[in-house]
């Protein structure tokens, strides 16, 4: 896979800035070169934030509409709002119960990932279920589940309670069903 | 030494970096978004390289530049990171230290906000710098940006001027894989040398002052390091491209996307001010037609003297309000070239969600108690998180920094003046408070303005990443309260209460709005932790539940406007979203029947 953009978006305090970084990082580790955008400020607190990541080759931080290859909705509501950045073939992975989205052109894959991290008791991990989720689906994303666990485990080495509680959010993700 | 792996840098943390690794002494700043994360950085970098700085986050932007500058004056290199409204704050020693020059390279970073994303104006800070009459450099990624650093020392040094670097939101808050470069020692030491006809200048030398300037700065608009970049050598055209910051960066994408990359000359423009005078006549001589690409006003245009062939934001081609999303430039460079692209997909129209105070956020509880209080009462409210207290119809105006508390006294006076007397209820946060709530507390003393200021302590500077303030300083800094701050500027009526216990801060709030009505300016401390303040241990606290008993009445979910609590159309009831709810428990007090309890299991 030579670029690729996406987009994340959910709401504040979601760790949306975590898992884009996490992205980043693990492109990184690849070899690539990425420029990613984030949400700072006044949409943090509850708003809509959104992040756009770019592997490979470009000089902007911004992705165009129409050019995405991938859109990772935290909330349901994000993916109506955000699904015209997506070109023809690009796809979604979204956080939501079963049924709550209508999505006829685009492939969408879904995880009711609320439901899980409050049974799990780690609602701060929505974000890394949901990336989880995103690799499952084989051949989307630039990466595998493998380098993405390295690019946990360097950022979260010194940090052993949120590591293990990271790594069992993402594989929780991986394991979903659809 | 061992050469660095390239770092994912954030566009703040690469500026950070480069003022480390071009030998920056001293650092300070007032957060603002989009540059708070600048002086942050310098602090990590500071402590991972084990140099020896002085960074600090100074009480406002002016105190901010004066520190800096006068570290330059001593022959240090410096520096200075504010947002673009800081630099409001901060423009009068600007001005000032234009005219008397510096010793040390001396950067003053003035972070736009185009859009605006988190900003009251989407002003030019380029502007500004015409305005002072000093060099700007305008980045278009971090890479740039921690190469532009490095120029803007040289730059700086070389003609002895105080030289701005401006990134835009879109490179502050890009990341990029950044190749730390090893740190410069210098070695220097701090060496002021008086020279009272410079550095207290008096008129008459400021005269003989300006024209050095003037000449200076026709020695930079010749500056070859700074000078306009010709990115693509082979195209050849009657028109050209001229661009700076982020709007350079997306322009090179959108050319190569449309295979314009090799017909049309492109220049990124590094240094919009002055701007090169060898450019502007050769661009002007060689090219029939020019796009200038730049945010947010048309400052390369305005200096591109020639209205027949420049197409910019004076000539009307490119929006003059607004950030210049890539999707727009790709239109107007399409337009430019007579090439033709794909409708651009539209967003939906409406939708999305506003932002709004934290669940348990203190704030909240203290708007209720305000609204409770007076309820036909002014409230004048200021810059900070408190913003959003406008959700809970809890704050009727926001202008700039401190102005709640002017504004207030304001209120009070056009009302008492014209025979009708109004509860007036400012609302300040505590570090607000401390940039520029002081200097109008004084006069409201002063002048027996009548009025309640509700200052609005959670111990930290919250909206912007949750940096120190006066109150509570970094380690080794010497905390100053704010209640004694408040007596020291004669308020006779100055109480501390927790707005998390509702009834008993409305009692305290009543307090202060019948001593405001007869006596005096009447100050309350609502003092109570950010709850997303990462320096604080998180609380444990017991989540809420609503019984069978739960009317329906919304006063919850519309007047406390509590995130965590939820209406649920199916059944008319109100649940809680226990993913967020932090057991604040405000919301037990402000439900009319009492219909909220804490939760007995736990998730």
């Amino acid at each position: 896979m030579n670029n690729q953009q996406l987009i994340i978006s959910g709401v504040g305090g979601q760790g949306i800035l975590f898992i884009t970084r996490l992205l980043a990082e693990t492109a990184m580790a690849k070899g690539f070169h990425v420029l990613t955008s984030e949400t700072h400020g006044m949409a943090q607190r509850g708003g809509i934030v959104i992040s756009h990541l770019k592997v490979g080759d470009f000089s902007s931080p911004l992705v165009r509409p129409g050019q995405a290859d991938g859109l990772l909705a935290l909330k349901p509501e994000t993916v109506p709002l955000h699904r015209h950045f997506l070109k023809q073939e690009g796809w979604i992975v979204a956080n939501a119960p079963p049924l709550a989205i209508v999505e006829v052109a685009h492939p969408l894959s879904i995880m009711d990932a609320d439901s899980l991290a409050l049974t799990m008791g780690n609602p701060q991990s929505v974000n890394l279920m949901v990336l989880g989720r995103a690799i499952a689906e084989s051949g989307r994303l630039f990466c595998t589940a493998a380098e993405v666990e390295e690019a946990i485990q360097r950022k979260l080495e010194m940090k052993k309670g949120p590591l293990d509680g990271a790594m069992a959010a993402f594989r929780a993700g991986l394991g979903a069903t659809p | 030494m061992d050469r660095i792996d390239p770092l994912l840098m954030q566009g703040n943390e690469a500026i950070a970096r480069a003022l480390i690794e071009n030998g920056c002494v001293v650092a300070t700043s007032y957060p603002g978004t989009p540059a708070s994360e600048i002086l942050s950085g310098v602090m990590s970098w500071q402590k991972a390289e084990g140099v020896a700085m002085h960074v600090e986050w100074a009480i406002n932007e002016k105190v901010a530049l004066e520190i800096a500058y006068a570290g330059s004056q001593s022959g240090l290199r410096t520096a200075v990171a504010m947002k673009q409204v800081g630099l409001n704050v901060a423009s009068d020693p600007l001005m000032s230290a234009v005219y008397l020059g510096v010793t040390g390279g001396f950067i003053v970073i003035s972070a736009d906000d185009p859009g605006p994303h988190s900003s009251q104006t989407e002003q030019d800070s380029r502007l500004l710098a015409m305005l002072a009459k000093i060099p700007v450099l305008d980045p278009d990624s971090p890479g740039q940006a921690q190469e532009l650093v490095a120029l803007a020392f040289e730059l700086s040094e070389e003609f002895q001027v105080p030289v701005m670097l401006r990134p835009t939101t879109r490179v502050c808050h890009a990341c990029q894989d950044i190749q730390p470069a090893p740190v410069k020692k210098l070695g220097r030491t701090a060496d002021f040398r008086k020279n009272p006809s410079r550095w207290a200048a008096t008129p008459n030398f400021r005269y003989r002052l300006h024209l050095e300037l003037n000449e200076k700065l026709a020695r930079m608009a010749a500056y070859g390091p700074t000078a306009p970049r010709r990115l693509n050598p082979g195209a050849r055209a009657n028109k050209a491209i001229v661009a700076s910051g982020a709007a350079a960066g997306h322009a090179r994408e959108i050319m190569k996307n449309l295979g314009l990359w090799d017909n049309i000359p492109f220049f990124q423009v590094i240094q919009p001010y002055p701007l090169h005078s060898e450019f502007t006549t050769e661009i002007l001589r060689d090219f029939d037609e020019i796009l200038v690409l730049e945010e947010t006003t048309g400052v390369i245009e305005m200096q591109l003297r020639d209205r027949d062939k420049v197409r910019g934001k004076l000539s009307g081609a490119v929006p003059e309000a607004g950030e210049l999303l890539p999707e727009l430039i790709e239109g107007i460079i399409a337009g430019f070239a007579g090439v033709t692209v794909p409708a651009v997909p539209q967003p939906p129209t409406g939708g999305g969600r506003r932002p709004t105070l934290c669940p348990g956020c203190p704030h909240r509880a203290s708007f209720y108690a305000i609204k409770k209080t007076a309820p036909k009462g002014i409230y004048p409210s200021d810059i900070g998180c408190y913003t959003l207290g406008a959700n809970l119809g809890g704050v009727d105006t926001v202008l700039c920094m401190g102005a709640s508390v002017s504004q207030a006294a304001g209120f009070h006076h056009a009302y008492r003046v014209t025979g009708e007397e109004r509860d007036v209820v400012a609302t300040i946060g505590d570090s607000t408070f401390f940039h520029s709530g002081i200097p109008p507390l004084i006069d409201a003393v002063t002048q027996r303005s009548r009025f309640v200021l509700v200052i609005l302590d959670n111990a930290t500077t919250a909206m912007t990443g949750n940096q120190p303030t006066p109150a509570v300083p970094l380690a080794g800094g010497v905390p100053v309260e704010i209640s004694s701050v408040v007596e020291g500027c004669g308020v006779r009526f100055c109480k501390t209460g927790d707005p998390l216990d509702l009834p008993g801060f409305t009692r305290l709030v009543k307090e202060a709005v019948e001593f405001a009505r007869k006596d005096s300016v009447a100050v309350v401390i609502a003092k109570s932790p950010c709850l997303v303040d990462r320096n604080r241990p998180k609380l444990q606290r017991d989540q809420v539940e609503i019984d069978v008993t739960c009317t329906g009445c919304k006063v919850c979910t519309s007047q406390f406007e509590c995130p965590a609590l939820v209406f649920d159309e199916a059944t008319k009831k109100v649940t809680t979203d226990l993913l967020i709810c932090s057991g604040c428990g405000v919301c037990m007090d402000v439900c009319p029947s009492r219909s909220i309890k804490p939760r007995e299991e736990k998730p």
